[in-house]
C-alpha cells in the first residue's frame, strides 16, 4: 500500500507556501524567481498526486505543459534580468527605485 | 506530533513506501527552506536542485516515471543551470541580508499569506481528497502500457492542441531572449539620465562621477559616444559599459565639469 | 533531448497500435494560425532579407495578418450563425461559440490598430526589426486561445502565450531604466500569479476530476459535494490568477509602474490585449464552468469590484503622470467590467463584453496620443506636457479630449453606453449598492480625465480650440461638434470648452456632422506638423522638465494618425449609432 494522498497534498501545500512567502520576503530577483519555480513544483506534485488517485492521465499531461511553460518563463525572465543588470551593478530587486511603489 | 505522523504513515503504507516518502519529503522541504533562507543566490540555486530532486523521487513513487526523468533533465539539468549561469555571468553572487527589510507592507503580506498557506495545509491534510470523478481523460494504471506510452498517447490525442501551441510559447521565448539580449542599436551604454549618463548624438550628459578621480569613467563613456556615432569596437564598448556601471554606482552629484575625450565633449552637470 | 524522448514515445505508441489523432478543424483555429504564421513570416523576412526591411514593411505585414485574422474570425462567426449552435474543436480543447469568436474578432482589431500605432513610435525611436510586431502578433494569438479555450490547460498556455510577449515588450526599451524595471516587475508578479493560477487548476482538477471546462461544469451540475473545500480553494486561486492579469484590486500593484515604465505603444497594447484575454477567460470560467457555484463567488466579486472601482478612481486623482493616471483609470474600468460578471446574468455578460470592446479601442487611442506627446525618447508624460495642446495641435487635443471624455462616460460616446449597460445589468440583478458605487466612482474618475482636458484647453479661452491656428473649416466643425456633443450632459464642462451653439445640434444630424468632423480629424492629423525632431530639440533632462506653452515638436506619423482616427471614429460613431455593436455583442452572449 502506498502513502495516502493527503500526505503528498500537505507536502505540496507546504512547498507552495514556502515559495510564496519566499517570493515576498526576498529581494533578490533571481531568488524570487526560484521561489516561483518552487510554487510551480508544488502544483506539479499536486497534479501528479491527483492523477494517481483519480487514475486519470490528465494530471500527468498537465505537468508536462507546466514544465514547458516554466522553461519558457525562465528564458524570458533571465533575459530581462540580464538586460537590466548589464546596465546596473547590484542584484537585489529593491534597487528598483526609479518607479515608486 | 511527529510520532503520530510517522504512525499514520506506517499505518497506511508499507515501510519502504513510507520511508521513501519521508526521506524525499524532508529533502524537498529542507531544499525549499534553503532556497528562501540562503543568503547567497548560488546556494539558493543548489538548494532548488535538492527540492527538485526530492520531488522527482516522489514522482517515481507516484508512478510518474517519465515526468520524474523530465524533472531531473529539464529542471535540474537545464533550468537551474541557466540560473547558475546567469548568477555567474552577472557576478551577483553576493550575500544579502535577509533580516534587514525596509518593506514592512510586504512583510505583513507574507505573514497573511503564511496564514492562508497554513489553512491550506490543514485543509489538505485533514480531508479525504481528491473528490473528483475518476478516469475522465483516460486511465493511468492498468492499461498494460508503460507510463511513457500512456502519457504520450494522451498528449497526442486529448491534449493535441495544447501540445501544438507550446511551440508558439517556445518561439516567443526565443524571440524574447534575442530581443532582450541584443544591445540597443549604437547605444548599449546609453543609461537613463536619472541614474547615469545619457548618450545623445555625441554629447554626453553624465549624471554621476563629478570628481576628477572618475575622469576615466567619463572618458570611457566618451568612447561610447564616439561609438554611437561611428563603429564600436568591442574593447570600447566593454570599457564604456564598465564606465557606465561605475558612474551608476558612484551616483553622486555633480558640478559642471567639461572634459575633452576622443574629440567628444562631455558635459557633466546636475540632473534634477 | 526532449526530441529524442518524444521520438521514443511516439515509437512505443505506434508499436502498441490503435492510435487515432483527433480531427483537426483548421477553420476553428485559423485566426490564431494566421497570427502565428504572420509572426513567423515576419521573422523569416527579417532574417533572410539582404538589406534591412523598413519598419513600415513589418507594420504592413502585421496589419495584414490582423486583417486576415479578422476576416477568418468573421467567417467563423458566420459559420456558427449558419450552424446555429456552438461546437468544440480538436478533442474538445476549444469551444467555438459566439462568445469566443467575438473575442477573437476583438483581438484581431486590437492587433490591427496597435500595429499602426506602434509604427510611428518604432520609426521615431529608430527601433528596427520585426521583433516588436512579431511579439505583438503572438501575444494576440494567446489572447485568442484564452478566449476559445475549453480546457484549463489551454487557458493556462494561452495566458502564458499572451503574457510572456507582454513582459518582453514592457522591458524592450533598453534606453530607459524604467522600461527594464517595468518588465521585471511585470514578469515577477506575472510569474507569481501564473504559479497561483496553476495551483488553482491543480486543486480544481483534484476536486472535479478533469481540466476540461465542460466536464467540470457537468460534474459540478450533477454532483452536490458535501466536502468542497478543495474545490473552493481551487476556484479562489484561479480567481486570484485572473484578477492579477486584469489588474483588479488587491492584485493591481504592478499596474501603475508597469504602465508607466513600458514603452507607451506597448502599454496601450498591453492594456487592451491583457484585458481582452483575461476577461474572455474569466467570464467563461466563472459564468459557465463555475455556474453552479455562483452564490459562492458572487459576494467575493462584489467586494473585489467595489475595491477596484474605488481605488482606481481615488488614486487616479492624485497622479501627475498621465500614464500612471491611465493605469489607475484602467483599474477603474476593470471594476466596471467586473460589474457585468458580478451580475451573473446573460445581460451582465453581454454588458461586460460590450465594455471590453469599447475599452480596448479607448485605451489604444489614448496611449497612441500619449506616445505622440511623449516625444522622442518617450519621456514627456507629465500632465504639464499637455498644457496648451489645444492651441498648438487642435486636432490631437480634440481626439484626446474625445477619448478621455468617452472614458469618463460622456454621453454620445461608446464609453457612456458601456457604463450604462453594466450598471443596468447590476441593477437588474438587484446589486443596487454596487450600481450606485460604480456610478459614484465613475463621477470621481471623470475628475482626472477632465483635468487633462482642462489642461489641454486651459487658460480660460474656451473657443480657442476652434478658432485659432487656422485649422480649417473641417477642424472647426469637428472641434465644435464633438466636444459639444460629448459635453451635452456635463454643463459644468460646457463653459470650459464648447461654444453654446454646438449644444443645439440635433442627434440625427450630428452623426453626419461628427463623422465629417472626425474625418477631418484624420485629415488634419496627417497634415499636422511633422517636422523631424532632431535630437537636441528634446530637452536633455526630459525626465522631469516639462516644457509648456511652446509649440511642441511632435513626430506624428501618418500611420499613428490613422490608428488614432480609427479609435476616435469607433468611439464617436458607435456612441451615436450603437445598434450594430450592441446587436453583435448580444448575439455573441446568446450563442455562448
Amino acid at each position: 500500500m502506498s502513502v495516502p494522498a493527503s500526505f503528498y497534498l500537505t507536502l505540496s501545500a507546504v512547498l507552495f507556501t514556502i515559495g510564496a512567502i519566499g517570493l515576498l520576503v526576498r529581494r533578490n530577483v533571481l531568488v524570487m524567481f526560484m521561489c516561483v519555480e518552487l510554487m510551480l513544483n508544488a502544483a506539479n506534485l499536486a497534479f501528479v498526486t491527483f492523477a494517481r488517485e483519480l487514475n486519470d492521465v490528465a494530471g500527468q499531461a498537465a505537468v508536462f505543459f507546466v514544465l514547458v511553460v516554466a522553461a519558457a518563463e525562465v528564458v524570458v525572465g533571465l533575459g530581462i534580468i540580464v538586460a537590466i543588470f548589464r546596465r546596473r551593478v547590484g542584484a537585489t530587486a529593491d534597487d528598483i527605485h526609479v518607479l515608486k511603489g | 506530533m511527529h510520532g503520530a505522523l510517522a504512525g499514520g504513515l506506517l499505518a497506511t503504507a508499507t515501510v519502504p513506501d513510507a520511508l521513501t516518502f519521508a526521506v524525499a519529503a524532508i529533502i524537498s522541504v529542507v531544499g525549499a527552506l534553503g532556497v528562501v533562507l540562503s543568503r547567497n543566490p548560488v546556494h539558493s540555486a543548489l538548494m532548488l536542485i535538492m527540492t527538485l530532486f526530492g520531488v522527482a523521487v516522489l514522482f517515481v513513487e507516484e508512478d510518474a516515471q517519465f515526468l520524474a526523468a523530465v524533472q531531473v533533465i529539464v529542471y535540474a539539468g537545464a533550468i537551474v543551470v541557466l540560473f547558475l549561469f546567469v548568477i555567474m555571468l552577472l557576478g551577483v553572487d553576493r550575500n544579502e541580508s535577509i533580516a534587514a527589510e525596509p518593506m514592512p507592507a510586504q512583510r505583513w503580506l507574507a505573514v497573511a499569506l503564511g496564514v492562508l498557506g497554513l489553512a491550506e495545509v490543514i485543509l489538505l491534510a485533514r480531508g479525504k481528497w481528491p473528490t473528483g470523478a475518476h478516469t475522465v481523460a483516460g486511465p493511468l494504471h492498468g492499461t498494460g502500457q508503460a507510463n511513457v506510452a500512456v502519457l504520450g498517447r494522451s498528449v497526442f490525442t486529448s491534449y493535441l492542441l495544447p501540445f501544438e501551441i507550446t511551440s508558439a510559447l517556445l518561439v516567443i521565448a526565443v524571440i524574447g531572449a534575442v530581443v532582450l539580449a541584443r544591445r540597443p542599436r549604437g547605444s548599449g551604454e546609453d543609461v537613463d539620465p536619472s541614474i547615469g549618463p545619457r548618450v545623445d548624438s555625441g554629447e554626453i550628459v553624465a549624471g554621476g562621477g563629478g570628481s576628477a578621480g572618475r575622469g576615466g569613467a567619463g572618458a570611457g563613456a566618451g568612447s561610447a559616444g564616439a561609438g554611437s556615432a561611428g563603429a564600436v569596437s568591442p574593447e570600447q564598448s566593454i570599457q564604456a559599459e564598465r564606465a557606465a556601471g561605475e558612474l551608476v554606482t558612484a551616483g553622486e552629484p555633480f558640478g559642471a565639469v567639461l572634459k575633452e575625450a576622443e574629440g567628444v565633449s562631455i558635459v557633466q552637470r546636475r540632473e534634477s | 533531448m526532449i526530441a529524442s524522448l518524444l521520438g521514443a514515445l511516439v515509437g512505443s505508441v505506434a508499436s502498441s497500435g490503435a492510435f487515432s489523432i483527433p480531427h483537426i478543424d483548421y477553420t476553428a483555429i485559423l485566426p490564431e494560425l494566421i497570427l502565428i504564421g504572420g509572426a513567423l513570416l515576419m521573422l523569416a523576412a527579417g532574417a533572410l532579407s539582404v538589406r534591412h526591411l523598413p519598419t513600415f514593411a513589418y507594420t504592413v505585414l502585421s496589419a495584414a495578418a490582423g486583417v486576415a485574422a479578422l476576416v477568418s474570425g468573421i467567417v467563423l462567426w458566420e459559420k456558427i450563425h449558419g450552424k446555429g449552435r456552438p461546437f468544440t474543436a480538436i478533442a474538445h480543447a476549444l469551444s467555438i461559440d459566439g462568445f469566443s469568436t467575438a473575442f477573437v474578432i476583438l483581438s484581431a482589431c486590437v492587433i490591427i490598430v496597435s500595429s499602426f500605432i506602434a509604427d510611428g513610435y518604432l520609426r521615431r525611436e529608430g527601433i528596427a526589426g520585426p521583433e516588436y510586431h512579431a511579439l505583438a502578433l503572438l501575444g494576440a494569438s494567446g489572447a485568442m486561445f484564452m478566449a476559445a479555450a475549453n480546457d484549463f490547460i489551454v487557458i493556462f498556455l494561452g495566458l502564458e502565450i499572451m503574457s510572456i510577449p507582454l513582459y518582453v515588450l514592457a522591458a524592450m526599451d533598453q534606453r530607459r531604466a524604467e522600461s527594464g524595471e517595468a518588465g521585471m516587475k511585470y514578469f515577477v508578479l506575472g510569474a507569481f500569479s501564473s504559479a497561483i493560477f496553476v495551483y488553482g487548476i491543480a486543486l480544481t482538477y483534484g476536486a472535479t476530476g478533469s481540466t476540461n471546462l465542460a466536464q467540470i461544469a457537468g460534474y459540478l451540475a450533477n454532483n452536490v459535494s458535501t466536502n468542497d473545500g478543495l474545490l473552493l480553494a481551487g476556484m479562489g486561486l484561479v480567481l486570484v490568477g485572473f484578477l492579477f492579469k486584469i489588474a483588479a484590486v488587491p492584485f493591481h500593484m504592478w499596474t501603475p509602474d508597469v504602465y508607466q515604465g513600458a514603452p507607451t505603444p506597448a502599454t496601450g497594447y498591453m492594456a487592451a490585449i491583457a484585458k481582452v484575454g483575461g476577461f474572455a477567460a474569466l467570464l467563461r470560467v466563472f459564468f459557465s464552468t463555475f455556474h453552479s457555484l455562483t452564490a459562492t463567488w458572487q459576494p467575493v466579486l462584489w467586494v473585489v469590484a467595489v475595491l477596484t472601482l474605488v481605488l482606481g478612481a481615488v488614486l487616479g486623482l492624485v497622479q501627475r503622470n498621465v500614464k500612471r493616471m491611465l493605469a489607475y483609470s484602467s483599474i477603474n474600468h476593470a471594476g466596471f467590467i467586473l460589474l457585468g460578471l458580478q451580475a451573473a446574468s446573460a445581460s451582465g455578460i453581454s454588458a461586460s463584453l460590450y465594455y471590453v470592446f469599447v475599452y480596448a479601442f479607448l485605451v489604444l487611442g489614448s496611449f497612441a496620443i500619449i506616445t505622440v506627446i511623449g516625444r522622442r525618447g518617450d519621456r514627456d508624460h507629465a500632465i504639464e506636457s499637455y498644457r496648451g495642446l489645444a492651441r498648438s495641435h487642435p486636432m490631437l487635443a480634440l481626439a484626446f479630449a474625445v477619448l478621455l471624455l468617452a472614458q469618463a462616460g460622456a454621453p454620445f460616446t461608446t464609453g457612456f453606453l458601456g457604463k450604462l449597460y453594466v450598471v443596468e445589468a447590476a441593477v437588474q440583478s438587484h446589486s443596487y449598492a454596487l450600481a450606485v458605487i460604480a456610478m459614484l466612482t465613475g463621477a470621481v474618475a471623470a475628475g482626472f480625465y477632465l483635468r487633462v482636458v482642462f489642461v489641454m484647453y486651459g487658460q480660460g479661452s474656451g473657443a480657442g480650440a476652434r478658432a485659432d491656428d487656422g485649422a480649417g473649416v473641417g477642424a472647426g466643425v469637428g472641434s465644435a461638434a464633438v466636444p459639444g456633443e460629448a459635453l451635452a450632459g456635463h454643463p459644468e464642462l460646457a463653459m470650459a470648452s464648447a461654444p453654446g451653439g454646438a449644444l443645439e445640434v440635433a442627434p440625427g444630424g450630428a452623426g453626419g456632422a461628427v463623422a465629417s468632423g472626425a474625418t477631418a480629424t484624420a485629415g488634419t492629423l496627417v497634415a499636422a506638423p511633422t517636422e523631424p525632431d532632431a535630437g537636441e530639440t528634446a530637452p536633455a533632462g526630459a525626465g522631469g522638465a516639462p516644457s509648456p506653452a511652446r509649440a511642441l515638436p511632435f513626430d506624428l506619423a501618418p500611420t499613428t494618425a490613422v490608428g488614432i482616427a480609427v479609435t476616435v471614429l469607433f468611439t464617436v460613431v458607435l456612441g451615436i449609432w450603437p445598434g450594430p455593436l450592441f446587436a453583435f455583442v448580444h448575439a455573441a452572449s446568446l450563442l455562448f
